[in-house]
């Protein structure tokens, strides 16, 4: 290993921005990407629930006003 | 008899159709997405911790080389997963398989997120390197028109408001832009401008420490594993999308609810 402290770690060699800057939006972005892609699943099984729910509900209303 | 007769109304017959099935898929995504995830987190950590722990300073570029090792993964990633775009929208054009074109659609947006990657990465490496965050070479350029062509089927196909006619079009725009693939691959052979040859050559001695080649190999693995990972994600809410009627998402659906 060629670092000798954690200053010069982070300083990579005064390219510091550059090489976080890389990384550190590479990993944002992929760490952001599995997390919308879960919402939109979540997403889709509540949108499921709700016209389940709103078909029952008009079930209901339907054999109420039934004589 | 009996038990034979049960057994497959369990267990069906596995065959090369069975997954073409959204209820199928759905099921075995399940399984595989979250897999694909921790593999990834482990190829991930191993390849950072090989890029920045092992892998020595490079004699001309200093420390900056170490961009190298997730630009490279990712330019890859853009290509690969824009042949695999196309792939899934062919086959969905010529065999009209529903998941087919589910597939082409959970792939765009990963895709371009690793074209934006390469890009971004790229100029990150280029200003210290080549004194410049951009110029219009050839490797650059198609890189560019590869961002714009994901970035154009996905905008192509939300703005359709009919499904069939969007995954038709998308596939069309798709079909048609992989002719885009191999001018990035060979832009560095075909025009002698500023970005350098491949990092990676066949059967030839490597220019790159062995160290240095771990390093790039096991985030390129990372990347894959991560692309499945959430492609299978989205494959799944895209099912979901389009089958909520279907009497298997709303068992589920309601499974879910009394749990």
């Amino acid at each position: 290993m060629q670092w000798h402290s954690l200053s010069e770690f982070i300083d990579m060699g005064g390219r510091g921005g550059f090489v976080w800057g890389a990384y550190g939006t590479m990993a944002v972005l992929m760490l952001v990407e599995p997390l919308l892609a879960r919402w939109r699943h979540r997403a889709a099984r509540t949108a499921i629930a709700e016209r389940m729910a709103d078909e029952e509900a008009a079930r209901v209303a339907a054999a109420g006003e039934r004589p | 008899m009996n038990t034979s007769a049960a057994t497959a109304a369990v267990r069906p017959r596995l065959t090369w159709f069975t997954f073409a099935s959204p209820a199928n898929f759905y099921r075995l995504a399940g399984v595989l997405g979250p897999l694909c995830g921790v593999v990834a987190a482990a190829f991930a950590l191993a390849g950072l911790w090989m890029g920045f722990l092992v892998a020595p300073t490079d004699a001309v570029q200093g420390e900056v080389y170490r961009i190298i090792f997730i630009h490279v993964p990712a330019a890859w990633l853009s290509m690969v997963l824009y042949v695999a775009l196309a792939f899934w929208a062919a086959v969905g054009w010529f065999l009209n398989a529903r998941m087919a074109f589910i597939f082409a659609r959970a792939i765009a947006p990963t895709g371009a997120l690793f074209a934006l990657l390469a890009l971004w990465t790229g100029s990150l490496w280029g200003r210290p390197t080549w004194g410049t965050w951009w110029v219009w070479d050839a490797r650059l350029t198609s890189e560019l028109i590869l961002l714009f062509l994901y970035l154009g089927y996905m905008a192509l196909v939300a703005a359709i408001d009919d499904v069939r006619r969007a995954d038709k079009a998308g596939a069309l725009l798709a079909i048609v832009g992989v002719v885009n693939v191999p001018i990035i691959y060979f832009s560095v052979v075909w025009w002698n401008t500023l970005h350098q040859g491949s990092s990676l050559t066949m059967g030839k001695d490597q220019h790159m420490a062995s160290t240095m080649l771990v390093a790039m190999l096991l985030l390129t693995l990372a990347c894959w594993a991560y692309a499945f990972a959430v492609v299978f994600v989205r494959a799944r809410a895209i099912v979901l999308e389009r089958e909520g009627d279907h009497a298997w998402a709303r068992a589920l659906v309601a499974a879910r609810q009394g749990s």
